[in-house]
C-alpha cells in the first residue's frame, strides 16, 4: 500500500534533484537529508501562528520545494532557482514567501528562535517556535550560549530538530569535531531529548506533538545524507557536486520506483 | 547618559508597551529602573553576546523594539555577523546601545576602548548611528527612534554630566545639523558624540571664527541630506573621538569626495595606533585624544 505522505516526498525529491541539476548549485545531500523532516513539519505540526526557521540555510532548495507543495510559492517561482535576478537564493531568503528568517551562515537560527519563543513567553503567547539545524552546526558556539539561555528560562515552546546524518562539510562528523554522546549533551543542558528516525513522517509529527513541560524539547532526528538516491547516500561528495545528466536521470528513477 | 537613557526608556515604554531591554550581564546601578517597572520586558543574556544579539533579532521580529545595552565591543565586534545578518539584512528594530564612547573607560583599558565602532557599525545598510553629544540630544534622538524604529546604534558617553545649554525641543534627523554655537556662515566645526565638549572650548580658541554644530544622528542612508547641509560651507572641521579610519570624519570625506564641492576639510581624531598604557579619560584624551 502506498503510504500517505509519498506523493509529497517524491514531488520535493524530485524538485530537488531537477532544480540542483538546472542551478548547478551545491548542498543536494544535504536538502536530501531533511524532506521528511520538512513534510512531518508542514502536514501535521505548524500552525498558522507557530514560526519555523531553517537554520541549516544551505538545505533551502528542500524549504522552496515543501513551499511549493503548500501553495506558499508558485511553480514559476520555485522554477525561478538559478535564474539571475531570482529570490530564491542558495542559501534560504525571507523575502520568499513562507520563510521566516535569512540564514546562511550557521550558528543563527537557535539565537533567532530563542528571541521569538522568550517573546511568546513573556506575552502569555501560545506560539510555538521550530528549529531545524544541522549536525555540523553544533560546532558553533551559539548553539549553547543559546541552549543554556533557553533552558534558563523555560522555553518549552522552543523545538528544536536535529538532522542527525552525520556528515558535515568535509567529512563525517565523529572525524571533524566529534559530538557524541549527543543525547547525554543536550539533556545535560536542560533539554527533554528525544532519539527519533528522521525519514519517518509519522514519528516526527508524534515526537513534536509531545508535551515538554518545563523544558526546550530537542529531537535528534536520524536521517541519510542524500537520502532516497543509493550513490547519494552517505558520500559528502554530494555536499558539493551538481549530478550531470546521466546521473540525474539515474536518480530520478531511483526516486519514482522508491516512491510509487 | 546612561541614567538618562534608562529614564527615557522606562518612561516611553509606558506608552509604547512594546520595549524590550536586553543585557549581557552588565548595567548594575544603571538598568534598575527598566527592570523593576517591567521585569518580563528585562532580559539578562549572560555573558554571550552572539545569542543575545541573534535572540534579540528574534524579539523584534514579532513586533517589539529591543534595546541591547552593553559596553560597546562586546555588543558590536563580538557579535557582528548576528549584526550584520540578523539585524541590519532583515531591517528590524534593533537599537544597539553602548556605553563608553571612546576612551571613556579609561583606565579598564584597550579591551573597554571603543575605537573603530563607527567603523563596523556604519558599514550596514541599514544602520543608523546616534550619537548625541548631550543629554538634550539623547533624549530627542530616542524620540526619533522610537518613531521610527528601525536597525540602529546608539552610542552613549559614560559620563552624566553632559547638559546642553539651551535644553529647547530639538528635532534630531539622519544628516541633518544642529547648531550649538552660532558664528561663521563659511566655516564649521562638526562635531559626533561626546566630542561636542572638546569642540567647544575649541571655539574659543583657534576656531574662533567657526560655527559649531553637532550630527547626532548619520549613517549609510543619511549621506545626501548631509551634503545638502554643508554645502553652504567653505571650511569644515571635523572632530570625533574615534580613530580616523572608518570613522566620523571619513563618513565626511567620502561624502564630500562623492559631491562636487570646494570644500575644504580637516578631520581630528584619536591617535591611529594601538594604545597599550592607561590612566584617566582626560589623561588619555590628552595623550592620544583630538588635537
Amino acid at each position: 500500500m502506498k503510504k500517505k505522505f509519498n506523493n509529497i516526498i517524491q514531488n520535493i525529491r524530485t524538485n530537488i534533484l531537477n532544480l540542483t541539476f538546472k542551478a548547478k548549485s551545491s548542498h543536494i545531500g544535504s536538502c536530501l537529508s531533511i524532506v521528511e523532516i520538512l513534510v512531518a513539519l508542514y502536514s501535521g505540526v505548524l500552525k498558522k501562528k507557530d514560526k519555523f526557521i531553517l537554520s541549516k540555510g544551505h538545505a533551502a532548495l528542500a524549504l522552496y520545494s515543501t513551499l511549493y507543495e503548500k501553495k506558499f510559492i508558485s511553480l514559476k517561482t520555485l522554477k525561478s532557482f538559478g535564474s539571475n535576478g531570482t529570490i530564491l537564493m542558495n542559501h534560504v531568503s525571507s523575502k520568499v514567501n513562507g520563510v521566516e528568517f535569512s540564514t546562511g551562515s550557521l550558528g543563527h537560527g537557535l539565537p533567532f528562535g530563542v528571541g521569538k519563543a522568550i517573546k511568546f513567553k513573556t506575552n502569555n503567547q501560545s506560539n510555538k517556535v521550530f528549529v531545524l539545524m544541522s549536525d555540523g552546526e553544533i560546532n558553533e558556539g551559539t548553539t549553547w550560549e543559546s541552549l543554556l539561555f533557553a533552558s534558563h528560562h523555560k522555553l518549552n515552546n522552543l523545538n528544536i530538530i536535529i538532522d542527525y546524518n552525520k556528515i558535515q562539510s568535509m567529512d563525517f562528523v565523529k572525524k571533524v569535531i566529534n559530538v557524541e554522546p549527543l543525547i547525554s549533551k543536550f539533556q545535560s543542558f536542560g533539554c527533554n531529548v528525544f532519539n527519533v528516525n528522521g525519514h519517518s513522517v509519522n514519528e516526527i509529527i508524534s515526537f513534536l506533538k509531545k508535551k515538554s513541560p518545563n523544558k526546550p524539547k530537542v529531537l535528534i532526528a536520524n536521517t541519510i545524507k542524500g537520502k532516497g538516491v543509493s550513490f547519494m547516500e552517505n558520500n559528502n561528495l554530494w555536499h558539493y557536486k551538481n549530478p550531470n545528466q546521466f546521473e540525474l536521470s539515474k536518480a530520478l528513477k531511483e526516486i519514482k520506483k522508491k516512491y510509487a | 547618559m546612561r541614567k538618562v537613557f534608562i529614564k527615557e526608556l522606562t518612561r516611553l515604554n509606558k506608552k509604547k508597551k512594546n520595549i524590550y531591554l536586553v543585557i549581557n550581564d552588565l548595567g548594575y546601578n544603571v538598568v534598575e529602573p527598566f527592570r523593576d517597572n517591567y521585569p518580563k520586558h528585562f532580559l539578562n543574556a549572560g555573558v554571550s553576546e552572539q545569542n543575545m544579539m541573534g535572540m534579540s533579532a528574534g524579539i523584534a521580529s514579532e513586533q517589539c523594539h529591543t534595546f541591547v545595552y552593553s559596553i560597546a565591543n562586546f555588543s558590536t565586534f563580538r557579535c557582528a555577523e548576528q549584526i550584520r545578518n540578523d539585524v541590519d539584512y532583515h531591517n528590524l528594530p534593533v537599537t544597539i546601545v553602548s556605553v563608553g564612547s571612546g576612551l571613556g573607560y579609561g583606565n579598564l583599558g584597550y579591551s573597554h576602548h571603543a575605537l573603530q565602532d563607527y567603523a563596523l557599525m556604519r558599514s550596514f545598510p541599514n544602520m543608523l548611528i546616534l550619537s548625541p553629544g548631550n543629554n538634550n540630544e539623547l533624549i530627542n534622538s530616542l524620540d526619533y527612534i522610537i518613531k521610527n524604529p528601525q536597525p540602529s546604534y546608539l552610542r552613549l558617553d559614560k559620563d552624566e554630566i553632559l547638559q546642553s545649554s539651551d535644553e529647547k525641543k530639538i528635532l534630531v534627523r539622519p544628516g541633518k545639523l544642529l547648531k550649538i554655537i552660532n558664528g561663521s556662515k563659511n566655516n564649521a566645526i562638526i562635531t559626533t558624540g561626546k566630542t561636542q565638549e572638546i569642540a567647544k572650548s575649541m571655539i574659543k580658541g583657534k576656531y574662533k571664527d567657526y560655527s559649531l554644530y553637532s550630527l547626532p544622528a548619520w549613517g549609510m542612508k543619511s549621506k545626501k541630506i548631509f551634503f545638502d547641509s554643508v554645502r553652504k560651507f567653505n571650511n569644515i572641521v571635523t572632530i570625533e573621538d574615534h580613530f580616523l579610519d572608518g570613522g566620523f570624519g571619513s563618513w565626511v570625506n567620502e561624502v564630500l569626495i562623492n559631491y562636487k564641492n570646494n570644500i575644504l576639510v580637516r578631520n581630528k581624531y584619536i591617535s591611529s595606533k594601538s594604545i597599550y598604557d592607561v590612566g584617566s579619560k582626560d589623561y588619555l584624551l590628552k595623550k592620544y585624544g583630538p588635537k
